[in-house]
């Protein structure tokens, strides 16, 4: 049977280098690791790459590692509730690359998809064309996004059976299975791990695969 | 007129737009209010882009709270019983696909081509555009739910925008405390005044050209 290695937030913050691209699931906090993410703080590794949908709540969940200074630049679409954010954006001591949602998700999918890019119509007319090609198809205008991936995703489910199988409840999926396709090392915090035949396998929704690390909460 | 009273007036206005059976995201903020205005008769449906059709109208209170249903403020939300959940791959497909029947946002600025400003003020506050850009350019009608200046007094309809834009040509209809306004080919179509209100008002309180239905009629009560 393949299973997968269950290991403490400690050793899984240790695999995480400066400098990595990290994919970090959560939407507001909701369904981000949030174990992990406080051992990342703890560790202070430092000039991160984070590529996440918002930068949640300078006190909670992604945003505490803008807080703590671990990130040098950030790909997200809204930062709004977190003021830190914004203030070392115009201070210059993060970078930060703001993307329409929908786009950020599919060049995610695309990425861990092997696919090439996408057509869409989001960002026409906008700042978020800048620099991109655009592209017509019958007669209709596009964007060409790029895909995106990273060196580690940090993601959390609900169930993770200890053959890496995923189950997020609600509304906690948001990046999380799209993450967990996107990267080389993908390390999934789990609200309760089970073992192998605890659940119905018709129930997981991310396959074992995708998985290389489980972190028991 | 005091905020709530003049939100209130808005939001329901807004909700009379809505159709029956019709599937509808609203933005955080004032747009959250149309839900209130809505009755389950109509059969709508709410979706989140952070992954859920059926919020339900309901509070949460410590009896329902559930953590892993929040909306995409963040915040715990009810849930109507036909609830179904999805990623975020899924809940833009079901937005840029043209799934949403109508999307209810806030604007800074919008003008007389539909255009919509409402994700950054450069070097002052820039939230991102979280979901905005695609619902705008995906949902079937857009609605935007405002106040009908900003809190200096200025129009935030104009001519034409003057911060970045969200969405080009996509604005449908502009509900504000005074005026209800469509945007067609030609421009802006003023159809409804307030009952407290003149056009006169409406028209020095609007920064671009407003033409004036026929059948003009009037919205709201006196408060």
């Amino acid at each position: 049977m393949q299973l997968k290695p269950i290991i403490s937030p400690e050793q899984a913050v240790e695999k995480i280098k400066p400098n990595d691209r990290v994919m970090i699931g959560g939407f507001m906090a909701t369904g981000s690791p949030l174990n992990v993410i406080n051992h990342l703080v703890d560790l202070g590794t430092g000039e991160l790459n984070i590529i996440c949908t918002d930068t949640g709540y300078a006190d909670k969940g992604i945003g505490q590692l803008i807080s703590s200074k671990q990130a040098k630049s950030v790909k997200a679409s809204h930062i709004g509730l977190n003021p830190e954010t914004g203030r070392q954006m115009n201070t210059g001591e993060l970078e930060v690359e703001l993307i329409p949602q929908g786009t950020l998700a599919e060049r995610i999918r695309c990425g861990g998809a092997g696919m090439g890019g996408f057509l869409t119509k989001t960002g026409l007319g906008t700042m978020v064309e800048e620099g991109k090609q655009k592209v017509t198809v019958e007669g209709e205008e596009y964007l060409l996004e790029m895909p995106l991936t990273a060196d580690v995703a940090l993601i959390k489910a609900s169930i993770v059976d200890k053959a890496g199988n995923c189950i997020f409840n609600k509304t906690t999926k948001n990046f999380n299975p799209l993450m967990a396709t996107a990267a080389k090392l993908v390390i999934v915090e789990a609200e309760q791990v089970v073992e192998v035949g605890d659940v119905e396998a018709d129930r997981f929704t991310l396959p074992g695969t995708f998985v290389d690390f489980i972190v028991a909460v | 007129m005091d905020k709530q009273a003049l939100r209130n007036r808005i939001v329901k206005r807004v909700a009379e737009e809505l159709k029956p059976g019709s599937l509808v995201n609203l933005g955080i903020g004032m747009p959250t209010l149309v839900a209130n205005h809505v009755s389950d008769e109509m059969g709508i449906l709410f979706q989140s882009e952070n992954g859920m059709i059926g919020i339900g109208r309901d509070a949460v209170t410590d009896d329902n709270l559930d953590v892993d249903i929040t909306n995409a403020g963040g915040q715990p939300v009810s849930t109507v019983p036909e609830v179904s959940y999805f990623d975020s791959s899924l809940s833009f497909a079901i937005i840029r696909g043209g799934h949403v029947d109508s999307t209810v946002l806030g604007a800074l600025e919008v003008d007389a081509e539909g255009n919509l400003a409402n994700w950054i003020i450069p070097g002052k506050m820039v939230p991102g555009m979280g979901g905005a850009m695609d619902l705008v350019t995906g949902a079937k009608q857009v609605i935007i739910a405002m106040e009908h200046c900003n809190k200096n007094g200025e129009p935030k309809i104009l001519q034409r925008c003057n911060l970045p834009l969200t969405a080009k040509g996509q604005v449908n209809l502009i509900v504000t405390e005074m005026a209800v306004i469509e945007v067609t080919e030609n421009g802006l179509l003023l159809t409804e005044i307030a009952v407290d209100t003149t056009v006169e008002q409406v028209i020095k309180a609007t920064g671009a050209e407003l033409k004036i239905a026929s059948d003009l009629k009037t919205f709201g009560e006196i408060e």
